[in-house]
């Protein structure tokens, strides 16, 4: 099992985000449009990072609420980016779940018609082994 | 054969943690020429300059290498203590082990090893170095202000109450600046025109003080105490002898469709115009590009109208030359430009504006005659959101690196007014961190939340989305309370970041002063020589250098103004001695040398000379001493060899380049 | 640990550095302890437009491993046109040493304020980089008469 300093490690390396930069102004919170969802805000997500405080963050609903819109990235102006943070520590607790992969056989049936093809395609590209 | 002495400087620990000081010692003494050679704690002390005299005296040195900090610091300290023992400064070499060695190493073994290799090339150069002599040059009595904004006209007060003849140079049509676009001054809530107007009124009076309004410097030439500058009188097209301001030609001109520059074009002005009413000089001049008469060709109302017959379509532009001794940039700053900020809705929304907007709206004399109102509708703004920090202290393009440092008590300022007197206005404030650092600037900002009930939101706002009734959806984040704000507000003010002047870039590539990435004016030395730029002569005040408030600015302009009067003062400035000059025997007056000189400071004479036994007359190459700079460039240029430059001969820097790679 | 298996490849790096820019910049690089390599050793000359392509020969001769010629922006020169001579002569000096055998990698020009400590650190520890990946300059030291 991975350390917390480790995890911490690991996002920033994912994200290629350096949490200090941060200087606190909030901006991603301000910009998130699903702040009202989320128990640990974009904002508290860098200085969670920085704390190395990930065992919170893994847990947190937040991970399954952010859009990926990176309205956040877009707009911070010290270039933290809270929404690559987000998306890393989500890979890592799929990474960690060892659930991140399915056998070849398995994805058929799990497929709905109703999804669209795009989703998938970038699905894939993310998430292949 | 040279006597040397080595001096070898602690720096307290700054050298001695990471060089070993003694082991330098020993391998200079190991150097030829070397005779002495010591160590001290901190040889720019009285005692330590006092060991050096000592040295000199006894020992009979000939030349001295100090090996110390950069000889940007101490060099003259040295070349002052060696010339107080009978030695010619310029035999003084400093070896740079502390900002180009302890500083940035850490290892000792290497630290080491390279402050013996500086050493050993200061030593080398030494070796080879000459007595030389400065020269002499004249100082031309009379300073040059670029910028007739408040850190302007406080220099020229300053120079000319001494007793020197000043020009300020405006590329607006009248002085003033900034500082009279604003409405009321942090922290007193004095009015601005009424603190800077009487020293408008001032400069124009002063015997000592001329202006040149609508007119840029287009030329610079010369050095320190003899600046050649040509400044370009644009034509105003108004005879500023005959013009008694009256103003009627302004009321008549039938072309008002221009946007006032005064009032950041929230209102337009006509085609003849003085930008403000309290204007100085109070001559209107014609904007060409705008007037009907200059496109057209018909119209011609205003000179029908001028009882004066001021009015002179024919005027041209004029180039006026004038001698400086010294040269004084004041460019101060404009807003940034806020396309890059689609967020913030300002292009889209008539009722998001900057706070130098809202000081024009704010102002008695403003396009709104100073009553707060949305500048769509008219309507009376009850909820108005501030944003602070929009595009300052920013690490991506969009925006600045830097603080602006003044928009935390402007706002402040403005939150204060609005309350005092709109009482029934809610006004929110949105900050990273309030930073009032400044007299009475801590407790203004605490009277605002205190006493008039402004809401400070730690936070930043995210979006700004223009709703169809007219009113603007702020979307914040409040981190104190941890939640989000949607506020419904009806005026957005931004606290846009400041920047130099465009025109800057321009002045300082003539002056040859430095700027930074930020295009701000390089100071000589950040902490210990803030208002002179590293260029001799040349002096900075307000903004141009790094952003300041009013009093601030007005403090470093006094202190220009005293760099100015120490340089004008002078009747005769002691020259560089490291100047160019040409072998007789080797210069073949090819001309070369003359076409790379930045200074014109190379001519040609036709001269007897005596090449081994055979006489005969030569064009040969001379250098004015007065004139060269010491750059080199003809040194390199030169194809027989003949151009050598003092103090940094060929034979010099060749026996440093050798020392270093032995 | 007092016996080396090997000698470590220590490069000659000369570094010219013109009175108003770059030393100013390598000042502050060092008041703000940006380290670079010791190997970097800096030359004063009032500008870059000082330094003779005469002194850059003689610094491979004498075995120096890379030279770099550091001065104002262009515009920024405090003599006004120094550095468009720099950059011009160095061109020519650099393609020609180029094709006697001295690596383009082994010559540089950089333009360094008195404002850019970070700069001139960044620029002198890639300098160190490139010349260690270029090894030790063997050719023109080869070609003189050593005794």
């Amino acid at each position: 099992m991975n350390t917390p300093s480790k995890q911490a490690e690991q996002i920033r390396e994912i994200s290629g985000v350096n949490p200090y930069k941060c200087m606190k102004c909030g901006k991603c919170s301000a910009s998130c449009p699903s702040y009202n969802e989320m128990d640990i805000k974009p904002h508290q997500f860098v200085s969670y990072v920085l704390h190395e405080n990930v065992e919170a963050l893994t847990e947190s609903k937040s991970l399954w609420k952010c859009l990926s819109c990176f309205a956040c990235v877009e707009r911070c102006p010290r270039d933290v980016k809270p929404g690559k943070l987000i998306d890393a520590a989500r890979q890592l607790v799929l990474r960690q779940r060892g659930q991140e992969y399915l056998s070849p056989d398995e994805v058929p049936e799990l497929l709905d018609p109703e999804i669209p093809q795009q989703l998938l395609v970038s699905a894939f590209r993310r998430y292949r082994r | 054969m040279q006597r040397i002495g080595v001096f070898v400087c602690h720096c307290g620990s700054n050298i001695a943690a990471t060089v070993d000081v003694k082991k330098v010692v020993e391998m200079a003494l190991m150097e030829p020429g070397v005779v002495h050679a010591e160590d001290y704690p901190y040889m720019c002390s009285e005692a330590g300059q006092a060991k050096i005299l000592e040295a000199i005296k006894t020992q009979g040195l000939t030349g001295i290498v100090v090996c110390s900090c950069s000889p940007r610091m101490h060099e003259t300290t040295f070349r002052k203590a060696a010339e107080r023992a009978g030695l010619n400064p310029y035999m003084v070499e400093i070896a740079n082990i502390r900002e180009h060695c302890s500083w940035i190493h850490k290892d000792t073994t290497e630290a080491t090893k390279k402050a013996v290799i500086l050493a050993r090339a200061a030593i080398a150069k030494v070796n080879l170095n000459a007595p030389l002599q400065p020269g002499e040059s004249r100082v031309t009595k009379r300073a040059l202000i670029i910028g007739g904004g408040i850190a302007g006209i406080q220099t020229a007060l300053d120079i000319a109450d001494a007793g020197y003849e000043v020009d300020i140079v405006e590329q607006s049509p009248s002085i003033g600046g900034r500082m009279s676009q604003l409405d009321k001054t942090f922290p007193t809530l004095d009015c601005s025109a009424c603190i800077l107007t009487p020293k408008m009124v001032e400069a124009n009076a002063h015997e000592k003080i001329h202006i040149y309004t609508y007119s840029e410097v287009e030329k610079v030439s010369g050095f320190v105490g003899d600046f050649t500058v040509d400044i370009r009188k644009k034509a105003r097209s108004v005879d500023m002898d005959k013009c008694t301001g009256c103003g009627v030609c302004q009321e008549k001109c039938p072309s008002k469709k221009t946007p006032s520059e005064f009032n950041r074009g929230l209102n337009n002005r006509s085609a003849i115009y003085t930008p403000f009413a309290q204007a100085i000089p109070n001559v209107p001049v014609i904007d060409r590009e705008a007037c009907i008469k200059f496109k057209t060709g018909k119209c011609g109302l205003c000179e029908k109208v001028c009882q004066a017959g001021a009015i002179d379509y024919e005027q041209q532009d004029e180039i006026i030359t004038e001698k400086y001794g010294a040269i004084v940039v004041a460019t101060g700053f404009d807003v940034i430009k806020l396309d890059n900020y689609d967020e913030y809705a300002y292009s889209q929304s008539k009722d998001v504006i900057t706070s130098l907007e809202l000081e024009r709206i704010m102002n008695a004399a403003g396009p709104t005659k100073g009553h707060l109102e949305r500048l769509s509708d008219g309507r009376a703004p009850k909820e108005i959101v501030f944003v602070q920090c929009v595009g300052s202290r920013c690490a991506d393009e969009r925006g600045k690196s830097y603080c602006s440092k003044i928009c935390c008590m402007y706002t402040a300022k403005h939150a204060m007014l609005i309350r005092d007197k709109y009482p029934d206005t809610h006004v929110t404030v949105f900050y990273i961190d309030v930073r009032t650092p400044g007299k009475n600037f801590d407790e203004f900002y605490r009277r605002a939340v205190e006493e008039y009930g402004v809401d400070y939101i730690k936070g930043q706002v995210g979006k700004v989305l223009p709703q169809p009734d007219g009113t603007l959806l702020v979307q914040g984040a409040d981190l104190i309370d941890n939640h989000q704000v949607l506020i419904r507000a009806d005026m957005v003010v931004l606290a846009a970041a400041i920047e130099p002047n465009p025109s800057v870039r321009g002045i300082a590539t003539m002056l040859t002063a430095s700027i930074d990435t930020n295009n701000f004016l390089t100071e000589a030395h950040p902490k210990l020589r803030p208002v002179e730029s590293p260029t001799a002569g040349v002096f900075l005040s307000g903004v141009c250098q790094g952003p300041k408030d009013i009093p601030e600015t007005v403090a470093q302009a006094g202190a220009a103004a005293v760099k100015a009067i120490g340089l004008l003062a002078k009747d005769k400035l002691t020259t560089n001695p490291c100047t160019a000059h040409s072998d007789e025997l080797l210069c073949n007056g090819c001309s070369t040398c003359a076409h790379v000189c930045p200074y014109g400071a190379i001519t040609y004479e036709d001269k007897q000379v005596n090449d081994h036994g055979i006489r005969e007359v030569r064009r040969l190459a001379v250098v004015n001493s007065a004139l060269c700079q010491g750059c080199g460039a003809c040194t390199v240029a030169c194809p027989s060899g003949a151009m050598d430059l003092k103090g940094f001969s060929n034979r010099q820097i060749i026996a440093e380049v050798d020392a270093i790679c032995r | 640990m007092s016996i080396e298996a090997k000698e470590e490849f220590r490069p000659k790096i000369v570094a010219f550095c013109c009175n108003w820019c770059s030393y100013a910049g390598a000042d502050l690089a060092g008041s703000s302890r940006l380290g670079y390599p010791a190997d970097v050793k800096i030359i004063r000359v009032p500008c870059s437009c000082r330094v003779n392509p005469m002194f850059v020969l003689r610094a491979f001769e004498k075995g120096a491993d890379g030279v770099i010629l550091c001065g104002c922006h262009p515009g920024d020169c405090h003599y006004s046109t120094g550095n468009y001579y720099t950059r011009r002569r160095m061109k020519l000096l650099f393609s020609m040493l180029d094709y006697i055998g001295v690596e383009n990698g082994r010559t540089r020009v950089e333009w360094v304020s008195a404002a850019e400590g970070v700069k001139f650190s960044t620029t002198m520890n890639e300098f160190v980089a490139k010349i260690h990946s270029l090894g030790k300059n063997v050719r023109l030291e080869d070609l003189r008469c050593k005794n």
